[in-house]
């Protein structure tokens, strides 16, 4: 008997679905106005997270050393510094390299090149990367630098960046969190119409319900169906809203890319096709039957 | 059968729909409530339908207190008892045979059953032709037929008429007023509020009468008399 039920109710669902043919469409495309929100969200929070992480790759510690500086001590001063837990990378870049960097750089300004052609000689010292493990522990990793009596250090260059760096981190920060800020604000909007027009779809249902109740249907029987059909409109406007995100993130992903660096929106829209559309599925499904619920509650109270 | 003991209700603390009536239905019988519009049947229908509470005394069916009885338990008091309305009720995205199936359906019976019980029932009230039809493509006899028909699907041991003929043409109403006759021949009791004169005078069984909220007058054979 429970099973018998059970297929009634999914059945009386899709023919109150199919019948209802203008509601339904206008409840889903209410909904899709909710799960975009939700998806930009997720959007939103997946691109500024790569860019924030792009930049946190940016920042390095580049310390020069001086001319006479001799390759031992350079290679002592590198051991040290990989025994440091701060540190997770260090480039070694000799003094040629350097040369053949700087080359590379201005090999089209004339000007630079005979100067460097009448100066004979390598002006550069030998530079070595250095990456913290933690964007906090850059600090320490200069602050053992400086302290170090190193004499073959000509200097390290993070003071100069790092007013710009946590700027740009803090820039990133605030606008993540604005930006969290407006999509949820706008989200928890989006919700509210589609609850209510879910709840006023009901509504016009609540004669029925009352007829459904006298005729000796459970509670549960008259519910059922509501329940039901909310998964469906939010299953039609999951996969709308996926169809929508498709053509947006391929327009915005090479243009977001320039502008943020790092994430290509398309890219891990495809990437994460399944997972994406189970997130945006699930938003629906939850509005569609919580709305339902809490709609049919007090017409059922008969 | 039915048993209501010394109940009143009273709406938003002073307004007084009725006002301690106490009667007693006997199986097989066919009673009339009569009143104005106002005098409390309608009332007395939705609380012994559990569709309202009352403010105080008991009504019992078949020696069960309906309003004792939790939310869960009301369904199966209803599905005995099958319930006609002035304004027919019928589901208005259902056809004359899903109305009537849905009853069966709520009361978990099997499909087979409806299948055949449905058109059964559907031509006992005459509408074997019409079965497929929305409530919206029937004229308001037909429709007041397809809520009879789901009234009687169940086979209730009660069935109970509220004005079921308000909204229809002579003609109709009678039919309608056989119809329940035929029904309470078979042995079905039935209770029918009305305030149409002709028809309490014409029907000739028991009679209540209610004004204000009380019972004036309970007759065996009684008269339409305000």
């Amino acid at each position: 008997m429970v099973g018998t039920s059970f297929k009634r109710v999914i059945r009386n669902a899709f023919i109150n679905f199919w019948r209802n043919g203008w509601v339904s469409v206008a409840t889903i495309l209410v909904m899709v106005l909710a799960i975009l929100m939700a998806g930009s969200l997720i959007m939103f929070q997946v691109l500024l997270n790569a860019t924030l992480a792009e930049v946190e790759q940016k920042v390095d510690v580049s310390t020069y050393f001086k001319q006479d500086a001799p390759e031992d001590e350079i290679f002592r001063i590198r051991g040290l510094l990989q025994a440091l837990p701060e540190v997770r990378e260090i480039t070694y870049i000799s003094q040629d390299e350097a040369l053949a960097i700087f080359k590379e750089r201005h090999k089209d300004n004339a000007l630079i090149s005979s100067a460097l052609d009448e100066l004979g000689e390598n002006p550069l010292g030998a530079v070595l990367r250095i990456r913290a493990s933690e964007q906090q522990n850059y600090e320490s990793i200069v602050r053992f630098l400086e302290n170090g009596g190193f004499d073959s250090l000509d200097k390290v260059d993070y003071r100069q960046n790092e007013a710009l760096f946590r700027r740009l981190e803090a820039v990133l920060s605030l606008s993540r969190r604005v930006g969290f800020g407006v999509t949820a604000v706008l989200g928890f909007v989006a919700f509210l119409v589609a609850f209510n027009t879910i709840r006023l779809a009901i509504y016009t249902s609540r004669e029925e319900i009352s007829i459904m109740r006298l005729v000796g249907a459970s509670t549960w029987y008259v519910r059922g169906p509501f329940l039901v059909e909310g998964a469906v409109h939010g299953f039609f406007a999951s996969i709308i809203s996926m169809l929508i995100f498709w053509p947006v993130t391929l327009w915005m992903g090479p243009r977001a890319r320039e502008f943020f660096g790092g994430l290509d929106l398309f890219s891990f829209y495809t990437q994460n096709l399944f997972l994406f559309f189970f997130a945006l599925f699930l938003v629906g499904i939850t509005i569609g039957v919580f709305s339902s619920f809490v709609a049919t509650r007090r017409y059922l109270k008969i | 059968m039915i048993y209501f003991d010394n109940v009143s209700k009273i709406y938003g603390g002073n307004s007084i729909a009725i006002e301690g009536v106490s009667f007693t239905v006997e199986p097989q019988e066919f009673v009339s409530v009569v009143g104005q519009s106002g005098s409390g049947k309608s009332t007395l229908i939705k609380l012994l339908l559990a569709e309202e509470r009352p403010s105080a005394g008991s009504i019992y069916f078949q020696s069960l207190d309906v309003h004792n009885l939790s939310r869960s338990e009301i369904p199966f008091v209803r599905r005995k008892i099958g319930t006609v309305f002035q304004d027919f009720r019928l589901l208005p995205q259902k056809t004359a045979y899903e109305n009537v199936a849905f009853a069966l359906e709520a009361s978990g019976r099997e499909d087979d059953e409806i299948a055949a019980d449905v058109p059964h029932v559907l031509d006992l009230v005459g509408l074997s032709d019409k079965m497929d039809f929305f409530p919206h493509e029937l004229s308001g006899g037909q429709q007041q037929r397809v809520a009879i028909a789901r009234a009687l699907v169940n086979r209730p041991e009660v069935v109970i008429a509220d004005e079921p003929t308000g909204n229809l043409d002579p003609l109709n109403t009678w039919e309608i007023i056989r119809l329940l006759g035929k029904i309470n021949e078979l042995g079905t009791t039935v209770i029918l509020a009305t305030h149409d004169k002709d028809i309490i005078d014409t029907i000739g069984k028991r009679v209540i009468t209610l004004e204000d909220g009380k019972i004036v007058r309970d007759e065996k054979r009684g008269r339409y008399i305000l």
